[in-house]
């Protein structure tokens, strides 16, 4: 199998201090693949250097058999990469049509009315807010947001940083709902998680890791069952 | 990068100049006749410059969030160059031609134009090479830089003898006019409105809102802050060129210290950060604050003047009641009751709605 992104051997570090230790990780087209692990582990750190908001040191990151580690990330946005932040980074005083728009920000071809539609149709309260400050939507509200402004730039892998945080339980069965339903239309998605059931019930391969390692790599299933992964974050 | 001019864009523009032209005929011979109307001429320019100047660094400080305490600066550089090119080269060209001939009045306006346009340019260059650093660096680091670059200039313009160093430069042709300052002025609001609804202008907003989320959205964000220090940069550089033709046409360092850029910065602040037109409003108030204050010494004992000290409780109450500014970050035209064709700026907000429309399909609002 061809993985559409790869990553062999990446150690990146802020200052000083190493964040991660030549981890590894592959993302076949078509999956979900959830990386989960506690605070510090560097999940979000993995992230933000794939899509090129931080440089690696060593290793390389490498996306439809492109290298794209160190490159800016406009231009990995560009090939198809889209990254939801962590805490969502929504335009906050932005009107909500606004956000979605500048999420197409690099197409070059018109919006479709038929996105708009996806869109409501994946989060029908989004078309109520349509034309208010984005500031003003719930947290979960901005979640979805942020999600459906990633949608806009048509990607080929979606990156999704804690898409859970903060969030009420039902909103999270919520958002978990529509990345199984943006992932069964075809986007790839790496989705890093501290809600480490809920992530390992919606992905299809799941990695753990531990202060800038990756200790553990399986199906999810495996891992669901493994008595390690459910001492340490199942709570059972 | 700016949305395509409709008939109805040239006749306002048209009407625009016509206006223009006519008050400005109106304020010179009113001068002839009330000669103290020179000196509410003077202000009246003088609130244009200003305005110029609010408007541009409000491109740089409330769309693109950049915050750039240097605007003086920029000014001053767009100033010297225009002068300098009219005091060595333009001005004795002209000076051979006939006095009052069509064909001097007709070149001194151009030149007017070219010695404007090239202190633009030099300007834009100073912004661009002071853009570069905020690529490293946010908020008060870039403040400081920014702060630092006007007084590098400042300095600079001290010891270059062949702008008359600490002497000033005087022999500056005064070939500026209400009709140009206003003219640019309303140029440099045009650009501005046209730039927010454009695809640079949003790319503006996002970074302003939040930097790693546009660099998400494949927004090349150091690029766009540099681009933003170019064209308010340029801008201010123009207001400079006609602030140094403009009566008495003389310059000197000391007009574009630090206190200069606060003066604007205050304006842009006062105004709303974002706000076009608050920037405008906020720009006249603080013109005509300080000559409004001026018969207040008359009812002072022993004559002191406490004018600035008003002027600053002034502003202390003004930001205390309104810490987002006059008008936040909306328009003059948001606060009004929705009307069709009434307002001019109301016209053109219409006008982007419809540009929606043709581009993307809109989302439908229910």
């Amino acid at each position: 199998m061809t993985s559409i992104l790869s990553i062999r051997n990446l150690e990146v570090g802020y200052g000083t201090i190493a964040a991660l230790h030549g981890i590894g990780l592959d993302v076949q087209k078509g999956e979900i693949v959830t990386l989960i692990g506690a605070n510090g582990a560097g999940k979000t750190t993995t992230l933000r250097t794939i899509s090129g908001l931080l440089k690696p040191r060593k290793g390389e990151v490498t996306f439809n058999g492109q290298n794209i580690s160190g490159v800016k990330p406009h231009i990995i946005t560009g090939k198809g990469v889209s990254h939801v932040p962590e805490g969502r980074g929504i335009f906050a005083n932005l009107s909500v049509a606004d956000n979605l728009e500048l999420g197409a920000y690099l197409r070059k071809d018109k919006i479709q009315k038929s996105e708009y539609d996806r869109i409501f149709s994946l989060f029908p309260v989004l078309k109520e807010r349509i034309k208010q400050n984005a500031g003003t939507l719930s947290g979960g509200e901005q979640q979805m947001l942020a999600i459906s402004r990633a949608l806009m730039a048509k990607p080929t892998v979606l990156l999704l940083d804690e898409p859970s945080l903060g969030l009420a339980p039902q909103m999270v069965q919520t958002i978990f709902r529509v990345i199984r339903e943006i992932n069964a239309e075809g986007t790839t998605i790496l989705l890093v998680e501290q809600n480490a059931h809920m992530a390992l019930v919606t992905a299809h391969r799941g990695y753990v890791m531990e202060t800038g390692r990756i200790v553990v790599s399986d199906e999810t299933k495996a891992l669901l069952a493994s008595d390690r992964i459910k001492k340490a974050y199942l709570g059972g | 990068m700016f949305r395509r001019w409709y008939l109805r864009d040239f006749i306002l523009l048209i009407i625009y100049i016509a206006v223009l032209y006519g008050a400005w005929v109106a304020l010179e011979y009113a001068a002839v006749y009330w000669p103290s109307m020179r000196y509410y001429n003077r202000i009246l320019v003088m609130m244009g410059i200003n305005i110029t100047l609010a408007v541009s660094l409000n491109i740089i400080n409330g769309h693109a969030g950049q915050f750039s305490l240097g605007h003086a600066g920029f000014m001053a550089v767009g100033a010297y160059s225009a002068a300098y090119l009219s005091v060595y080269y333009f001005g004795p060209y002209v000076a051979k031609m006939p006095d009052g001939s069509a064909q001097q009045i007709v070149w001194q306006n151009l030149l007017l134009i070219v010695a404007v346009l090239a202190g633009g340019l030099m300007s834009a260059i100073a912004g661009y090479i002071v853009g570069l650093p905020s690529l490293r660096l946010r908020g008060d680091y870039l403040a400081i830089v920014t702060l630092g670059f006007g007084e590098i200039i400042r300095v600079l313009i001290l010891n270059i003898e062949a702008i008359g160093a600490a002497r000033g430069l005087s022999g500056i042709p005064a070939w500026s006019s209400f009709f140009w300052v206003f003219f640019f002025c309303g140029l440099t609001i045009l650009i501005s409105n046209r730039l927010v609804s454009s695809s640079v202008g949003r790319a503006f907003l996002a970074i302003r809102e939040d930097q790693i989320a546009a660099e998400s959205m494949g927004i090349d964000t150091t690029r766009y802050k540099v681009k933003a220090f170019i064209i308010g940069s340029c801008l201010a550089g123009v207001a400079g060129g006609l602030f140094a033709h403009y009566t008495p046409a003389y310059l000197n360092p000391t007009g574009f210290t630090f206190i200069r850029s606060f003066e604007v910065v205050a304006m842009v602040v006062l105004g709303g950060l974002g706000s076009i037109s608050g920037s405008i409003v906020a720009a006249i108030i603080l013109t005509l604050l300080p000559e409004a204050l001026r018969p207040v010494k008359d009812y002072m004992p022993g004559g002191r003047d406490p004018r600035m000290v008003i002027y600053s409780i002034m502003l202390i109450v003004l930001m205390l009641t309104r810490p987002q500014g006059l008008f936040g970050r909306k328009e003059l035209w948001q606060f009004l009751p929705r009307r069709k064709d009434s307002l001019p700026n109301e016209a053109r907000d219409e006008g982007n709605a419809d540009d929606k429309l043709d581009r993307d399909a809109a989302p439908p609002v229910t």
